[in-house]
């Protein structure tokens, strides 16, 4: 299979502190991994990283995407590329309406405006991007305009979490509908993702194809998501611990 | 009116309460007798219109009065009935009651500019709308400099009396051949009783010139005023403190959207009287330094029960060089008063540029996008010929530098 993203040996620092600490992680093409860790492990830290966040420094190692080395590249050079990412708590954008961001990131803006009313935005679309925003409403903001910026791999920071029961459903399709690019789930996909999740939900709406497990700035192993949800709902990350399987090079 | 021509006299020699001492005798007079167009968009001061909201054709507009340097040089009202558009010399000869409303809301003894006016017995625009009636279309008014070295010296009345209504857009703006020139213009502006004025006032100088409005509005029982004032582009220096005085149940709004480019000084903002019972103000300022000096004041004085106010000064420091003053003040002199400020002065936060970046924007074009927001944010339904002004303003400033 061909590989969409290969991080490499990376580590990683935020201010003074080192986050990541030689993280090592395939995702191929069409494939959706899960990143599963306990908090303060480094997961959204490594999101940020392959986004190229400038708050993240990198002090060793390399990002590549479809074999190209993007570690030095901007933000918006990564997203022209095809990287796209969902945060768990994007910046309050005051002055910048959410209809406005979605004109400008899109060519095809119109028609995802149009089809705001199916992510319950309508309403949403004058107002300034993410402020007095409920955890569900910037959930289906982020969609949106992922939606219009159409990324081949993107980035999921916990796209359940702070969603209640009502919501879950719309966000677990409209993430499909992402990762399937409208196709019939029969045929080959190509766009590829990384999601990070405690709970395990979105997983019902995106066959994962593989888990990862992060510890302390490292990923530990890697494995079936399924199994390593039940072994992590049934012992916690403990077993990582006596483990110490660490993915290398 | 004032005391006396001798108090007055000795105001030539006052300072500005704020902003730099400005020299008038560096200053020709302006002519007061300026070429006469009939045509505005057949004349050679179209574009000057346009870039400060005058729409040359005055296609939707109730009127159009224009002055060059110190006179009248078009003026052009509509059949609207109840609105009267004049110079204020004419008005003062036409209408005996006029000069009661001369130096009323104004202390010609206040500085050294006010003091000029009243003692050249400046011109302006006289505007008055009857009681009862109410101006569909805007009224619009451009201050006009054409000649270098010189001293556009204005005053200004607007009368909107009882039960009425009017919206007044009043653009002011230098030739390209009189950078080094210097506008003083006393505007006194009186709301009647249960009426709305919105006044908005658009300004692009050069880069010399000195700027020294001085405003100062009297609102009757339960009426509005809504003051919009938006510089975009470089000035020399720029000094105004616009005031308003309100009576029982009125509102007063100032809207401020400014750049401070790099050479530029500009020191503005509001002030509101809340005297009336139940009255009440918002001031609110946008501005951004672009190597500039800007300093935004507001201040709020609550003199009457169940006043409420408050006060709002955001600004950005694009680059180096420049310096940002938010002057926010809260007066009160009676128990039962809600007023409230908040200020802000700071940079971009990269966090905001970087998520929008994520979206594919560069970073030029995500510092504009939150630029153009900021500023837009002070003032609710911009016209768009000033939208445009905004845009090109923004893309000029090369803010991603």
């Amino acid at each position: 299979m061909t590989e969409m993203l290969k991080v490499v040996d990376l580590h990683a620092c935020a201010g003074e502190k080192e986050i990541l600490k030689g993280v090592n992680l395939t995702v191929n093409e069409g494939e959706t991994c899960v990143l599963f860790g306990p908090n303060g492990s480094g997961k959204s830290t490594l999101m940020s990283t392959i986004m190229g966040y400038s708050s993240i420094q990198v002090t060793q190692g390399q990002i590549l995407f479809k074999g190209q080395d993007i570690t030095e590249m901007t933000v918006d050079q990564r997203a022209k590329l095809g990287i796209g990412m969902m945060m768990q708590r994007p910046p309050n954008i005051f002055g910048v309406k959410l209809g406005d961001l979605i004109r400008a990131s899109s060519p095809n803006s119109e028609a995802v405006l149009s089809s705001a009313p199916e992510f319950k935005m309508q309403d949403f679309l004058d107002r300034e991007v993410n402020v007095g925003f409920s955890g569900g409403e910037i959930k289906r903001s982020e969609l949106l305009q992922l939606t219009a910026q159409k990324p081949e791999f993107i980035l999921l920071d916990e796209p359940e979490s702070g969603v209640d029961l009502e919501n879950i459903d719309l966000i677990g399709r409209k993430v499909h509908d992402l990762l399937y690019d409208g196709n019939c789930p029969g045929r080959q996909r190509h766009v590829s993702s990384l999601v990070i999740t405690h709970t395990g939900q979105i997983m019902d709406y995106i066959g994962a194809d593989r888990g990862y497990v992060m510890r302390n700035g490292r990923i530990f192993c890697s494995g079936r998501p399924s199994d390593l949800l039940k072994e992590i709902r049934e012992n916690g990350y403990g077993e990582c611990d006596s483990c110490q399987q660490i993915i290398s090079l | 009116m004032p005391a006396d021509n001798q108090s007055v006299k000795e105001a030539l020699g006052k300072k500005g309460a704020y902003g730099a001492d400005l020299d008038l005798d560096r200053y020709d007079e302006g002519t007061k007798a300026p070429e006469q167009i009939d045509d505005l968009q057949s004349s050679g001061y179209k574009d000057y219109l346009e870039k400060v909201g005058v729409v040359a054709d005055e296609m939707n507009r109730s009127g159009t009065l224009m002055f060059i340097d110190n006179g009248m040089s078009h003026c052009h009202a509509s059949q609207q009935e109840g609105l009267e558009m004049m110079s204020t010399q004419e008005a003062l000869r036409k209408y005996d009651w006029v000069k009661d409303y001369m130096w009323k809301a104004m202390d010609p003894a206040k500085d050294k500019y006010t003091a000029k006016s009243y003692l050249e017995d400046a011109d302006g625009y006289f505007i008055r709308v009857k009681s009862g009636y109410h101006v569909k279309d805007p009224v619009q008014t451009c201050m006009m400099i054409k000649t270098d070295k010189t001293i556009q010296n204005v005053h200004n009345i607007v009368i909107v009396e009882d039960n009425a209504s009017l919206e007044m857009i009043t653009g002011c703006s230098t030739s390209h051949h009189a950078n080094d020139a210097l506008h003083i213009g006393v505007s006194e502006i009186y709301v009647g009783d249960n009426s709305n004025l919105s006044f908005s006032m658009i300004h692009s100088w050069g880069k010399q010139t000195g700027v020294r409005p001085r405003t100062a509005t009297v609102v009757g029982k339960n009426s509005n005023y809504t003051n919009n004032y938006v510089i975009l582009n470089p000035v020399g220096s720029l000094q105004s403190f616009p005031s308003a005085t309100l009576a029982e149940g009125a509102t007063a709004m100032y809207n401020t959207m400014c750049i401070a480019h790099e050479g530029s000084d500009i020191d503005t903002g509001g002030l509101v009287y809340l005297n009336g019972v139940g009255s009440s103000a918002q001031i609110l300022s946008r501005s951004i330094s672009m190597g500039g000096h800007m300093c935004a004041r507001g201040r709020l004085v609550g003199n009457a029960p169940g006043a409420k106010a408050h006060l709002e000064c955001r600004s950005i420091i694009m680059k180096d060089g420049g310096s940002t003053n938010a002057v926010p003040e809260l007066e009160a002199h009676v128990a039962d008063v809600e007023m409230t400020h908040e200020a802000a002065v700071g940079k971009i936060a990269q966090d905001q540029i970087e998520y929008l970046m994520s979206r594919g924007l560069t970073e030029d074009e995500a510092v504009s996008m939150i630029v153009r927001g900021f500023l837009s944010g002070s003032i609710n339904g911009l016209p768009p010929a000033l939208q445009s002004e905004l845009d090109a303003a923004i893309e000029a400033a090369n803010l991603g530098d």
